[in-house]
């Protein structure tokens, strides 16, 4: 069977859109790394836009349907090579979550993993759609298919990334029909439980506790766990509203914003462009979001919609805690923020993603 | 499972996803986002002025500009204390890596084992503090610092102004020393200027300047990453830099004067009577203030504070001690302007009665008058003039030489000593004053109680007709008027005046003075200076009541004063020497005569190497051997050699047979002083 697709349905304008936010990103990381070691990074940003434009393009081409139809051998796959970072993975700052390639190409697994889950649990939801509820069992069938990668990246330990895999599992269960009697069930449990860990002491150690409130309280201890947030707070409130140049934040050139150009890049952005360049790049990502809402309203069936509901699921999800953290109001947890961060594996992560995106939407109008 | 099945797989999933859930999913989207921004406005917006403030606290750093602390020199413009800039490296444990210790031993010459050391002893400091390795290091190891900023970002370095003061204690207490200001001193109004970790005068002449020799700071506005390292500067404001002092001392005296109290327990002051100008100040034991300018060590400290004979204290200020014998030039003044000494005859027979008490003399002088009781220093003599002027004459001429009272030396923590009188023993000790207390008071025994520095204005001050002067230590011509009176203000005194006596008088004490040196009868003869107009009073003052000759015990032993001058009128230079438990006045008597002798060589010289007779005879000061600085001097300081002398001078010339008599009446011939 053959299937008509199309560039003239290629989705120019997510790609407009998602090329200004790119090109956003190369002169915020040029700014942030200027008279640090790491300078000439903006360079090596655009090598890996390139690869992933180019990576985009390719995973467009193949059927959408064929990718998920090898979803679930991808994610055993997957579980394996988180495994397998657990016994050979490289050891940084204090975390395993690298494998060394050859060629000096370090690889990261946990953050294909979540393109492989978006694929399997649209794989998953595919056919339990139109069911008029799920089960408990389709529901724990779900949490555990979601539940594994997330615990072992948990134990890698990467908290960051684990949760990046939550919204993967709201979206799946949210588009796949649950009631919303379960769902209020589910929701009151989760919160139950979090209530309980918390209070009982035993499962988090007071330091992973600090770290996740200290964003409330930064003044308390800043030259502790205070401090990233504090000195995150005082470089986006200087920016003030029309910031202070490029390459000018004081916060940023003088070292005291912490990793600048990826966790912190939009407070770096913040600072050198005020509240007006970061709600311009806010818009940006509110458009790119509804842009793929809309393709996931005209996907051609159910997998198609679940597949780009996922990508922007995740993207939602990164945005608000990477922003909520550089703003003071999530903890400081280590996600990176799509498209504007810097690193390999979250640009070709994030343009894998829109690739998929791209390969629903030529698909839309084939039967 | 194959591509084919999956498509012709029967499933209930063709329906279409609900779009209500789709269009939820848009508004979430939205929803996520205006919180977003509303924190963005909240920061960016409504709190941009107080983060704008963080931000510059963070980056904006004062760096303070040290003034370099005025030097001293002496007072031909010979440097004593200089400054030098002096690098501590420090060492910042947050950033320091593993592994980086042999490095930084290595390029900071220390043993591994030390760095270990210090490291372990601040392992409880916070860790944002930064720990100091090594004082003063060499540019060698500067430039290793500077070279491995990058490698090694945990080591800084502080750059400092630190005082080089001459060694082995030369002049320590009278240039005195600096150190950090303490709390104390902080909370005083006086140091109002200062903030902690200033460097402040703490005795000597480097406290009582300390105005002019501080400067003022300036300061750096630096922009500094957050490791504190400088990557920009604002602006800045240049620092003012301390005045220069000349002091009055000199060099060669005070060199001379520092030999002959070497290994000694006391005091030394010498000083040009006409100006009341310090020419050398001594007192041992000694300290190095060099150990107070850089951070003291505390076994220094301890043997210091612990050493019974007080080596910080300046004992040619400080020390007040019973006079002893040289108390009697007072008697004597006080016996002939009173009308009562002239005539007064004893016969000593090795003491005298009084009040039912026989009160003890050295030796049997037999008939005494007033020419001969000061070479003999025969107390018999001094009891019967004590007792016959009464306490509260004896008081009297005694406060007018300045007996009891600070002189109003430029130096700090002058002690007053005391001149008893009933006034005061009703004050002090609550008693009425006994009639054998006068007596005791006669010989500069009892409760009388002065220092060198006293001693030295008040007997040059009848040798100089009366003129009495305020020693000091800087000239009052290098000060700014301001100054000058607030110096006068904070160190009180009984100064400059002028005493009242008769011409006859003068010459009658000045001759008694010269023959304790130059008459084969005088205490001090052993003494006597071949070819200079020596005079002076020697003064052997017991430390214990009914003291014991001939004890072992050192500490008992008597106090040996010694105050002498030259030329006896209108002295050029006087010396007083305190030498606690020196047995003798006679023994301080050969110290004063070496300084005075250094003096008169030095004059000597700096007159064209003339003799002794050549000089006597009248001629034009050689001005251009002056050093170029001193030329200048006496414009200022002249007028008390003037006031010095007498209204009407002694027609007589001095009866000894010395050839310096004429300088007597031509003082103003003599070059420098």
């Amino acid at each position: 069977m053959t299937r008509f697709s199309s560039y003239r349905d290629f989705d120019l304008t997510l790609f407009v859109f998602v090329l200004l936010m790119s090109i956003v990103s190369v002169f915020e990381i040029y700014s942030a790394t200027l008279h640090t070691k790491f300078h000439g990074f903006h360079t090596k940003q655009l090598e890996y836009l390139a690869a992933g434009i180019a990576l985009m393009f390719l995973i467009s081409m193949i059927d959408y349907h064929k990718l998920i139809g090898i979803a679930y051998w991808a994610y055993g796959i997957s579980l394996a090579s988180l495994i397998a970072v657990k016994l050979v993975g490289k050891k940084v700052l204090g975390a395993r979550r690298w494998i060394a390639l050859p060629g000096g190409i370090h690889f990261q697994p946990s953050e294909w993993v979540k393109l492989v889950l978006i694929a399997a649990v649209a794989r998953y939801f595919w056919g339990l759609c139109g069911k008029d509820d799920l089960t408990w069992t389709d529901i724990a069938k779900a949490f555990a298919m979601v539940g594994i990668p997330m615990l072992l990246v948990l134990s890698q330990p990467d908290l960051g990334t684990a949760l990046t895999y939550s919204p993967i599992l709201i979206i799946g269960l949210f588009l796949g029909g649950i009631s919303w009697k379960k769902a209020a069930i589910l929701v009151l449990t989760f919160l139950v439980l979090i209530v309980g860990v918390w209070k009982s002491g035993k499962v988090l150690k007071p330091y992973q506790k600090a770290r996740l409130t200290s964003f409330q309280h930064p003044e308390d201890d800043p030259k502790g766990s205070g401090y990233q947030v504090r000195q995150s707070l005082i470089a986006v409130g200087s920016g003030g509203i029309w910031g202070k140049g490029a390459t000018k934040g004081t916060q940023t050139q003088g070292d005291f914003l912490p990793i600048p150009y990826t966790d912190f890049i939009f407070a770096a952005l913040c600072e050198e462009h005020g509240f007006v360049g970061a709600a311009l790049v806010l818009i940006l990502y509110f458009l790119i979001l509804v842009r793929l809402v809309q393709n996931a309203q005209t996907a051609k069936d159910p997998p198609g919609t679940l597949l780009v509901m996922g990508v922007a699921g995740v993207m939602l999800f990164q945005i608000a805690v990477n922003v909520g953290m550089v703003v003071g109001m999530m903890p400081v947890t280590g996600i990176p923020l799509p498209l504007l961060s810097y690193g390999g594996s979250s640009v070709l992560f994030t343009f894998l993603a829109l690739g998929m995106v791209m390969n629903v939407r030529m698909r839309r109008f084939v039967n | 499972m194959p591509l084919s099945d999956l498509h012709n797989m029967p499933r209930r999933g063709d329906e279409k996803i609900s779009p209500t859930k789709l269009a939820a999913a848009q508004y979430i989207i939205t929803a996520v986002l205006v919180v977003l921004v509303m924190g963005l406005w909240r920061l960016q917006v409504l709190g941009a002025a107080n983060y704008r403030l963080l931000a510059e606290a963070n980056r904006v750093r004062k760096v303070p500009i040290l003034a370099p602390r005025g030097r001293l020199f002496d007072r031909e413009g010979r440097l004593l204390v200089d400054n030098y800039s002096s690098v501590t490296c420090f060492l910042l444990r947050e950033q320091m890596k593993d592994g980086d210790l042999p490095m930084i031993a290595d390029g900071l010459h220390l043993p591994l084992e030390q760095l270990q050391y210090t490291l372990h002893h601040f392992q409880y400091a916070p860790k944002y503090q930064p720990i100091p390795l090594k004082q003063d290091i060499t540019p060698d190891e500067q430039a290793f610092i500077s070279a491995h900023a990058n490698e090694l970002p945990e080591l800084e370095t502080l750059e400092e102004q630190r005082r080089l003061y001459p060694r082995d204690g030369f002049a320590a207490h009278l240039i005195g020393y600096v150190g950090e200001i303490s709390e104390q001193d902080l909370n005083n109004p006086k140091y109002a200027y200062y903030e902690p970790g200033d460097v402040v005068g703490k005795s000597g002449v480097e406290q009582s300047y300390d105005a002019l020799l501080r400067g003022k700071d300036g300061s750096r506005d630096v922009i500094v990453n957050s490791h504190g390292r400088e990557i920009g500067r604002l602006g800045e404001e240049m620092a003012t830099p301390g005045k220069d002092l000349k002091l009055t001392i000199d060099l060669d005296i005070q060199t001379v004067a520092e030999r002959v109290m070497e290994g000694k327990n006391g005091g030394l002051v010498a000083m040009d009577p006409h100006t009341g100008e310090i020419l050398a100040m001594v007192s041992r034991p000694a300290f190095d203030p060099n150990q107070f300018a850089v951070r003291l060590s505390k076994s220094y400290w301890n043997g210091i504070i612990t050493d019974p004979n007080h080596p910080l204290l300046n004992k040619a200020i400080q020390a007040q001690l019973a006079p002893g014998s040289t108390f009697k030039v007072v008697m004597t003044l006080a016996g002939l302007q009173e009308n009562t000494a002239q005539n007064l005859h004893v016969v000593c027979n090795g003491g005298v009665d009084f009040y039912g008490h026989f009160y003890h003399c050295d030796r049997h002088h037999g008939p005494v008058d007033i020419h001969s009781a000061l070479p003999y220093s025969c107390d018999s003599y001094y009891y019967t003039l004590a007792n016959k002027l009464g306490i509260d004459t004896i008081a009297k001429y005694g406060h007018m030489v300045g007996i009891g009272q600070k002189t109003g030396v430029d130096l700090p923590e002058e002690a007053a000593g005391i001149m008893p009188s009933p006034q005061w023993k009703l004050k002090a000790q609550h008693q009425p004053w006994y009639a054998g207390e006068t007596i005791s008071v006669g010989i500069g025994q009892g409760a009388v109680q002065a220092s060198p520095i006293q001693l030295a204005r008040a007997l040059s001050g009848i040798a100089s007709g009366g003129a009495m002067v305020r020693p000091h230590s800087v000239f009052a011509d290098e000060l700014p008027p301001d100054v000058l009176q607030e110096i006068q203000e904070a160190y009180p005194g009984s100064g400059e005046k002028q005493i009242e006596i008769t011409p006859e008088n003068w010459q009658i004490v000045t001759d008694d003075m010269a023959n304790v040196t130059q008459s084969p009868i005088g205490t001090a003869y052993e003494a006597h200076l071949e070819g200079i107009d020596f005079a002076g009073k020697t003064g052997t003052a017991d430390v214990i009541s009914g003291r014991q000759k001939g004890t072992a015990d050192k500490a008992t032993l008597p106090n040996a004063w010694f105050v002498g001058m030259t030329p006896r009128r209108n002295p050029d230079i006087v010396v007083a020497v305190l030498w606690e438990h020196g047995y003798w006045g006679n023994n301080s008597a050969k110290l004063a005569a070496q300084v005075i002798n250094a003096f008169v060589e030095k004059r000597r010289k700096q007159a064209g190497n003339l003799r002794l007779e050549q000089a006597a005879t009248p001629q034009p000061t050689p001005a251009p051997v002056k050093p170029a600085d001193e030329a200048a001097k006496p414009t200022a300081t002249a007028k008390p050699s003037d006031a010095g002398t007498p209204p009407t001078k002694p027609s007589k010339p001095a009866s000894t047979p010395t050839a310096s008599a004429p300088a007597v009446d031509k003082p103003k011939t003599i070059p420098a002083a």
